[in-house]
């Protein structure tokens, strides 16, 4: 993972514990800690595979920060785009189901009709345990 | 580890120190008050509670404990909250999952009707107010049996918040009064169940079945306005009772229709409250204050010798008997709540804002489902109470147990005798037979029209109550007499000849000269033991009243000398 790599460059500091969020960069844009990073992966698994990747994290929040610029005061938020459609109300019928070889086609490994996974949630490798990469 | 003994007092909110074995410095804490020991049946079991009061010695603190609940129910539909796949218990695994519930791509939730009106008609229960908008959000984590890797819920706006409810606890002696109690209800939610993981240790893997993915849930949370692990418990069985009579959930624990996790801290009066613990799988009526206790005491323990509590979440060991952190569960989880982009806000209307010219089918009126709620079971205690003139914890009584209230109600339909004997004689014969055996209503052998004509016999005077409890006795051993058939076959008639008793009667006091002295003599216990011989004599048959009466007219008016022989002998 590249995680280290932008520990290294970042240069957390010493025996502080940082706080996870982002901190204003020299020219305003939003620079990413590496804890920020490795929490962002545990939390939604992606892999942040490479420099870039994390450059094009930091470039997306930029974008979306000029939002801020906005004077929403008094301005009810949105929702959702949806939000001033109907919710449509199902009738309590059964019309799905009964389906379990279709549905079990996807798994991997399947015992007696049941889907088989690990036993618990498979940590990630932590932050020092990764591999040592060397950086350019 | 076995659980330790507990002793505090509920009521009063506070906890003295129990008297913990080798633990010397440890006061003995004593006021009136509910002790647990567990749960016997549906509500938990008080031991003596000491009725003096004592000062706690010098050095003593009091602890008290705050318990919140967070109690999900699963809503009785027939299929679930997003999608048309079937709610059942049992099914073969995986065969009532959509490919919604699946998660596969390309699918959408679209909301079931029956739960939004079961989510209404609870938070009108409860006393909530219903929020006309609510909104959906998801939930992140990740889990094998969530198979999209979040839950749709509600956590910025739910359906229904501020509500309350009130529930009885029982105290006293005999834990024969009952004092209310009330738990104010933070907020309901409608959410989706997950799915159900098979652990097989063996062979190191988890079997997942998603029959149960999806399913529609009701998060009713409690604030932490409990004290104990009873009151808790109680307050579980009255929301249990709640949702049964409304219909939207059978709340049904042993088929995990009914989870409770519990928010427990404990603190000293007047100080600010202590850090929590979170105690999940609390899956079992019986165990359910018993683990709350255990987990309030183990705080109680951990502070007192100087450590701390780490705001963590437990699991209840129910074989140790005791609260173990939960692997898994390592710091504090982030759920990433965002609003669920699928789902449009949900309007509820009522009778004022009811849109005209509305397809009915697609709008829900709050003020409809209002007037449509059925009675509920606070409601049916107060009738039972003011109809038939029983105690209030009779009433709690008669609905604590499934089918006795119909069982209860049977039965007085078919018989002329009094309400207050048909109460004394469910509740306390018909129920203890029941417990006895461990039994349901619905396994009786004795139905309620055997039980009306037992009691019309009684009624009638045709038997001594003794008798009645014989008869009762043969009724449950050996299904499909009747009342009278035994009464006649086992001869336990009441005599009916007055002639023939006075008759015994004399003979009696004739063969006992030494004890009609004493009675004469005014020894009060003399005449109940003259009473005890004539009833030997007439084999049980005869109404001790009416012996008492014909003895005390004979000993008043000096009569000894009986009625003039005339060869008769007394048939028993």
């Amino acid at each position: 993972m590249w995680a280290r790599a932008v520990w290294l460059a970042f240069r957390a500091p010493a025996g502080g514990r940082r706080g996870l969020t982002a901190k204003a960069g020299p020219q305003g844009s939003v620079r990413i800690t590496a804890e920020m990073i490795e929490h962002l992966e545990r939390l939604a698994l992606v892999d942040f595979g490479s420099q870039e990747a994390v450059a094009r994290l930091e470039k997306a929040i930029a974008f979306a920060d000029r939002l801020r610029a906005v004077d929403t005061d008094g301005v009810e938020p949105m929702e959702s785009v949806l939000e001033d459609r109907c919710l449509y109300l199902r009738s309590d019928n059964v019309i799905e189901g009964n389906c379990a070889e279709e549905v079990l086609q996807n798994s991997h490994r399947v015992v007696e009709e049941y889907f088989v996974a690990p036993p618990g949630n498979i940590s990630l490798p932590k932050l020092d345990e990764q591999e040592r990469f060397s950086h350019s | 580890m076995a659980a330790p003994m507990l002793r505090w007092c509920c009521p009063v909110r506070r906890w003295a120190l129990a008297c913990i074995d080798g633990g010397s410095r440890y006061g003995r804490g004593a006021a009136t008050g509910c002790t647990s020991s567990g749960k016997r049946g549906q509500s938990s079991v008080a031991q003596q509670p000491r009725i003096t009061a004592q000062k706690p010695r010098k050095g003593e603190h009091e602890w008290a404990a705050v318990v919140g609940l967070e109690i999900h129910a699963q809503i009785s539909s027939n299929s679930k909250l997003f999608s048309g796949s079937q709610v059942h218990f049992t099914a073969p695994p995986n065969s009532l999952v959509s490919f919604f519930d699946a998660s596969l791509p390309g699918t959408l939730p679209v909301l079931n009707r029956r739960c939004v009106e079961a989510a209404v008609m609870t938070g009108l229960a409860l006393n909530c107010r219903i929020n006309k908008k609510s909104l959906f959000d998801r939930k992140h984590y990740f889990y094998a049996d969530l198979p999209a890797g979040y839950q749709i819920t509600q956590q910025r706006l739910p359906i229904a918040v501020n509500g309350s409810m009130v529930y009885g606890v029982c105290v006293g002696k005999k834990r024969s009064q009952v004092i209310n109690k009330t738990v104010r209800v933070k907020q309901i939610q409608l959410e989706q169940d997950s799915g159900k993981s098979l652990h097989d240790d063996l062979r190191s893997q988890t079997l997942i079945d998603l029959n149960r993915a999806g399913v529609g849930l009701l998060e009713v949370v409690l604030e932490p306005d409990m004290s104990c692990g009873e009151e808790a418990a109680t307050a579980v069985r009255e929301l249990q009772l709640i949702l049964q009579a409304l219909g939207t959930s059978q709340a049904n624990m042993a088929e995990g229709q009914l989870r409770v996790d519990a928010n427990i801290s404990v603190h000293h009066p007047g100080e600010p409250l202590g850090i929590r613990t979170e105690v999940k799988n609390l899956n079992s009526a019986r165990f359910l204050a018993k683990a709350i206790d255990y987990e309030i005491q183990r705080q109680i323990n951990e502070l007192e010798n100087g450590g701390e509590i780490l705001n963590e979440t437990r699991s209840f060991d129910y074989k140790l008997g005791c609260t173990v952190p939960m692997r898994d569960k390592e710091g504090k989880q982030d759920y990433r709540f965002m609003p669920e982009p699928n789902l449009p806000p949900l309007l509820l209307y009522d009778a004022e804002s009811l849109p005209t010219a509305a397809d009915l089918q697609q709008v829900i009126n709050i003020d409809q489902i209002r007037e449509q709620l059925p009675e509920l079971p606070s409601v049916t205690r107060e009738k039972l109470v003011q109809r038939y003139g029983m105690l209030p914890e009779h009433s709690f009584a008669l609905l604590n147990e499934v089918g006795l209230l119909e069982f209860f109600q049977n039965v007085i339909k078919e018989t002329r005798a009094e309400p207050k004997k048909v109460t004394s004689w469910v509740l306390n014969t018909f129920l203890g037979f029941l417990k006895q055996q461990n039994l349901a209503v619905s396994e009786s052998p004795v139905t309620p029209s055997a039980l009306a004509e037992l009691l019309n016999l009684l009624d009638r005077k045709a038997i001594s109550s003794s008798a009645a409890k014989q008869v009762f006795e043969e009724l449950w051993r050996s299904k499909g007499k009747t009342p009278a058939q035994i009464v006649s076959e086992k001869k336990l008639e009441l005599m009916q000849d007055q002639e023939a008793l006075e008759q015994l009667c004399h003979a009696v006091m004739e063969g006992h000269p030494q004890v009609v002295t004493d009675v004469k003599k005014g020894n009060p216990r003399a005449i109940n033991k003259l009473i005890g011989l004539v009833r030997k004599a007439t084999l049980s048959r005869a109404d001790p009243t009416v012996i008492k009466e014909i003895l005390e007219k004979k000993l008043s008016s000096g009569d000894v000398s009986g009625p003039s022989a005339r060869g008769r002998t007394v048939q028993p």
